[in-house]
């Protein structure tokens, strides 16, 4: 095995450059490497202006993401001997525009996510004195698989639907929305699917199922999405057959 | 949280064209859309089919000849792989996209998928039977 590997790592300056560039980097190849850890080598050792976000380095926090030779992944979940002999392409996250280097602003992504009301709505509260909302294990297990996202936005990386057309919710703001909407405690799923019934809500995926293939934690957001088509399509059915009092 | 960047200073990446050409699963993707065009094509052909035999003996003779032609025998080789295509894809999405709950348990995907090929074996079946028998 090479002691090194060629980093080919995207620069992009908004106050000189006109448009990104490709600069290249030797790293060590060390089998315990991550391409995150070969990104803060370059930093301390290197070069100290390049950029990029990152925190927890255990796939956890979702700052990391970065489209590693095309396919966008947690950089501290991605190993440079997995790329041997190189060069490994380190590219800021698809679909979202460049601030700076790897950096990308995801104002967008903050918009989205509380238009899906992320939170327990209940019809009324209980109170305190009333105790707690109890769960069976399989309450619980019911919505659990959705509840693993860490908002790190490889989904919205690797969707084709959200780049071609920005205004999309997009896949991770579903998931969450089907994961507030499949917990027994939660009354809130009319209020969801007025937003999500919108062209641009869940509509607008094609199935493309790309977003569950780069899921690091397994969500299953086209999934998410299919499930809500159904939930949609069956309100829409309802809603046309049935008087409006009996409804729901 | 993060303030949003002046827009002048952002770089957005123009999406070339030829997108689903980058990525195998991109293609496979665009290619299930594309099928949709032949399924119509099928039911129309079906369409014409039923018509001719609905007008007569010549009528349906001439389309048989018609279909025997080579042009005609590629264009639907050529829909019939796609078809292939647009079953086998969509099947396999169902899974994820149905939830099935049988006696308070989820219905394995496999059981799901299994299921379709049974279903589309049995309609086969019973068409291949009115057609032959």
């Amino acid at each position: 095995m090479s002691d090194s590997i060629m980093l080919r790592v995207t620069r992009y300056r908004p106050d000189k450059d006109r448009e990104p560039a490709y600069q290249d980097y030797d790293v060590p190849l060390r089998e315990e490497w991550t391409v995150l850890d070969a990104l803060n080598h370059l930093k301390d050792e290197v070069d100290t202006t390049l950029t990029f976000r990152w925190s927890c380095r255990m796939g956890i926090c979702g700052s990391c993401g970065m489209n590693v030779n095309g396919d966008p992944r947690l950089s501290c979940a991605t190993f440079l001997t997995d790329y041997a002999p190189g060069p490994v392409r380190v590219e800021p996250l698809a679909n979202f525009p460049i601030m700076r280097d790897l950096v990308v602003d995801i104002t967008d992504f903050m918009e989205k996510l509380p238009r899906m009301k992320p939170w327990i709505i209940r019809d009324e509260e209980l109170s305190v004195d009333e105790g707690e909302y109890l769960q069976t294990p399989e309450e619980l297990e019911a919505y659990r698989q959705f509840s693993m996202c860490i908002n790190c936005m490889l989904c919205y990386a690797a969707c084709p639907v959200y780049g071609l057309d920005p205004q999309f919710v997009g896949p991770a703001a579903i998931a969450l929305a089907e994961r507030y909407d499949l917990d027994s405690r939660d009354q809130g799923e009319p209020q969801r699917l007025d937003v999500l019934i919108e062209h641009e809500g869940v509509w607008g995926c094609t199935f493309v199922g790309e977003c569950t293939r780069a899921c690091p934690k397994d969500v299953d957001p086209a999934g998410a999405i299919q499930r809500y088509k159904l939930k949609a399509a069956q309100e829409s059915v309802k809603a046309f057959l049935l008087p409006r009092g009996i409804r729901r | 949280m993060t303030q949003p960047a002046s827009d002048d200073l952002l770089y957005r990446r123009p999406i070339s064209l030829w997108w689903w050409t980058k990525k195998r699963t991109y293609f496979v993707f665009v290619m299930r859309e594309l099928s949709s065009i032949f399924i119509a094509w099928f039911v129309v052909y079906l369409a014409l089919f039923v018509r001719a035999i609905g007008q007569g003996e010549t009528a349906y003779d001439d389309f048989l000849d018609r279909a025997a032609s080579p042009w005609l025998v590629v264009i639907n080789l050529v829909a019939f792989a796609f078809v292939v295509l647009h079953l086998v894809t969509w099947f396999s999405l169902t899974p994820q996209a149905m939830v099935v709950n049988l006696r308070g348990r989820r219905v394995p995907p496999a059981a799901i998928l299994g299921g379709q090929y049974v279903g589309l074996f049995v309609v086969s079946a019973v068409v291949f039977w009115l057609v032959m028998g």
